[in-house]
């Protein structure tokens, strides 16, 4: 939550991005309906609702995950800035979108490589071969997901070896070493324990000050403490949007209202 | 008032007195079938080892294993397992170095690029493949392969290890397809995701997470494929020749260890005879070839076994 009390007005602060009437399809069935929704460079937005509300599948359409699977489709538009490209545009290469986005899972999954490569392998796959630059990087981007001190001794080992929370702060690190402009985190903490959780939560509530940060999260207090703004989701439709503790304390909706409250939900 | 309780209970336990009966049946059953494979193991490891040592009884171990000749049936005969054993580790080198790239190849599409209509036809084919009589593979060596490769190597002797090599290759594809493209697709989506995330191609995703983290299946799927080299009959016996020839020529002909026993125990042998021994001791180098496989398969297996 935001720590003044003076919120910027909404039309001064830049948008990283842009759902416009984005509309999306599971075979015939819809999951997403004409979702507008602005995404505040450098903020944090939470994306919150019940279970199957659609908040993951588009958090999914941003890196376009849907392409991997046959029988999806996409209408409308995700703008990304500054060069405001559509993402979701069929002349877009997916992997093109993946190179600037990056996305962190619900389940760590670490690649069966040691935690050294784990973090290079974005680097890698961009072309990076100067081994001075790869390990400037991957400490770098171990710093930043405070992970350094835990396994810079232990670099050469399988990523494997580390703890659920530790997996999920290298999943973390492999997502910034790339630098990404949008980083998305589907439900980061959902399999970790309350202390690995703290810490994720911590980390990224940091890490907004570098990077333009979407969250899908069930857990309600989490939006609460990591985001500046928050959407809540319903059945696929976007029901409410603001920062985060108008949506909290000031719902404009009454479907909000008894989801936050928890008479529903 | 007991006496009134008593039969109640044992009513209300009737049905279960008579489904353990039942159960502690079945699980003798069960017990009984896998006993049956652990004791035909152990007999063949009984008679192989009996044998064995009385044949090493007349042949000295270090003959056996440094005399460059194999002429059991001669009258100055020469036992020197290395005349066979060149011929089974040259046709199974040929046999693997196709089966090998090519089966994991085809895992590789089948798994992370075939379409699912391909894979269903795809799948059936290869396992008809693996289906089909070895024999039938021997004779296509024999009568197919060898004239076409005698067309880009004029010297080629009709028997040849390389035609029944390359044959026993192909025969050892889908084996190794089909254990790899199970490992492949075993490897959770989760895994694949995050990769394609970080954009990667669907190759590099094939090539740098789905094959490493599928690679204790792989190993297993490669173990079995060596095996099945190793311990190949009838292709090598069809098509290779069964002249006893210490030579790692693939151009040449010679006999494998299994060729030599089949042409041994076709013949009528004394029972006892040296002769006779010596299908034992060759079955029983065989055996310990396959085991040393399976023990490095065992323990490629654990050391990369993926936890997901």
């Amino acid at each position: 939550m935001n720590d003044e009390p003076r919120k910027p007005d909404l039309a001064t602060l830049a948008m990283k991005a842009q759902a416009r009437e984005l509309n999306f399809f599971y075979g015939a069935k819809q999951a997403l309906k004409s979702i507008t929704l602005p995404i505040y460079d450098k903020h944090v937005t939470a994306l919150i609702g019940p279970s199957g509300c659609g908040k993951s599948t588009f958090l999914r359409c941003f890196n376009r995950m849907h392409d991997l699977y046959p029988g999806t489709r996409y209408e409308g538009e995700i703008r990304l800035q500054p060069d405001d490209v559509n993402l979701l545009s069929r002349e877009v290469d997916p992997i093109e979108v993946r190179m600037r986005l990056a996305m962190v899972f619900q389940k760590p999954n670490p690649f069966p490589k040691s935690i050294f490569e784990n973090v290079a392998y974005g680097l890698r796959i961009r072309g990076e071969k100067r081994r001075t630059v790869l390990m400037d990087r991957v400490e770098k981007a171990l710093k930043d997901a405070a992970l350094w001190n835990e396994v810079k001794d232990r670099m050469d080992e399988l990523a494997t070896t580390l703890s659920g929370g530790q997996q999920q702060r290298l999943c973390i690190a492999r997502a910034l070493a790339c630098d990404p402009e949008l980083l998305l985190f589907d439900e980061p903490t959902s399999a970790l324990d309350p202390i690995a959780t703290a810490s994720i939560e911590e980390l990224i509530h940091e890490l907004r000050q570098k990077v333009t940060i979407l969250i899908v999260t069930h857990n309600m207090q989490q939006a609460a403490r990591v985001s500046d703004f928050t959407a809540y989701m319903y059945l696929g439709d976007l029901i409410e949007f603001g920062w985060t503790d108008d949506v909290f304390f000031r719902p404009q909706k009454k479907q909000t209202e008894d989801y936050i409250t928890g008479r529903f939900g | 008032m007991p006496a009134t309780i008593a039969p109640t209970v044992a009513g209300r336990l009737a049905y279960r007195r008579s489904r353990h009966l039942r159960e502690r049946f079945i699980e003798a059953a069960l017990l009984g079938s896998a006993l049956v494979a652990v004791a035909t193991t152990l007999g063949i490891v009984f008679i192989l080892l009996k044998e064995s040592i009385a044949f090493f009884r007349q042949v000295s171990i270090v003959d056996f294993f440094t005399d460059p000749q194999w002429t059991p049936l001669f009258s100055d005969p020469h036992f020197g397992i290395w005349v066979l054993l060149s011929g089974t580790l040259t046709s199974s080198a040929i046999a693997l170095g196709v089966a090998i790239p090519v089966g994991t190849v085809l895992a590789i599409y089948l798994s992370e690029f075939a379409g699912a209509r391909t894979r269903e036809i795809a799948k059936p084919i290869l396992e008809l493949l693996a289906g089909i009589p070895t024999i039938v593979f021997g004779y296509f060596a024999l009568f197919f392969v060898t004239p076409l490769l005698k067309n880009f190597i004029p010297g080629l002797p009709g028997f040849n290890l390389l035609s029944a090599g390359l044959v026993m290759g192909v025969m050892i594809v889908p084996y190794i397809s089909s254990i790899g493209e199970d490992a492949m697709r075993a490897v959770p989506m989760s895994l694949r995701e995050g990769a394609y995330a970080m954009g990667a191609t669907r190759l590099q995703v094939a090539l740098h997470v789905v094959v490493p983290a599928a690679f204790s299946g792989l190993a297993a799927a490669y173990i079995l494929g060596i095996s099945r080299a190793v311990g190949e009959t009838m292709i090598v016996a069809v098509a290779a020749g069964n002249q006893p020839n210490l030579t790692f020529n693939p151009m040449d002909q010679a006999a494998t260890i299994t060729a030599y026993i089949v042409q041994v125990a076709k013949g009528d042998l004394p029972h006892g005879s040296t002769g006779y021994l010596t299908i034992f001791a060759a079955g029983l180098t065989l055996f310990v070839l396959t085991l040393m496989f399976n023990l490095l398969g065992y323990w490629l297996r654990r050391r990369y076994r993926e936890e997901y």
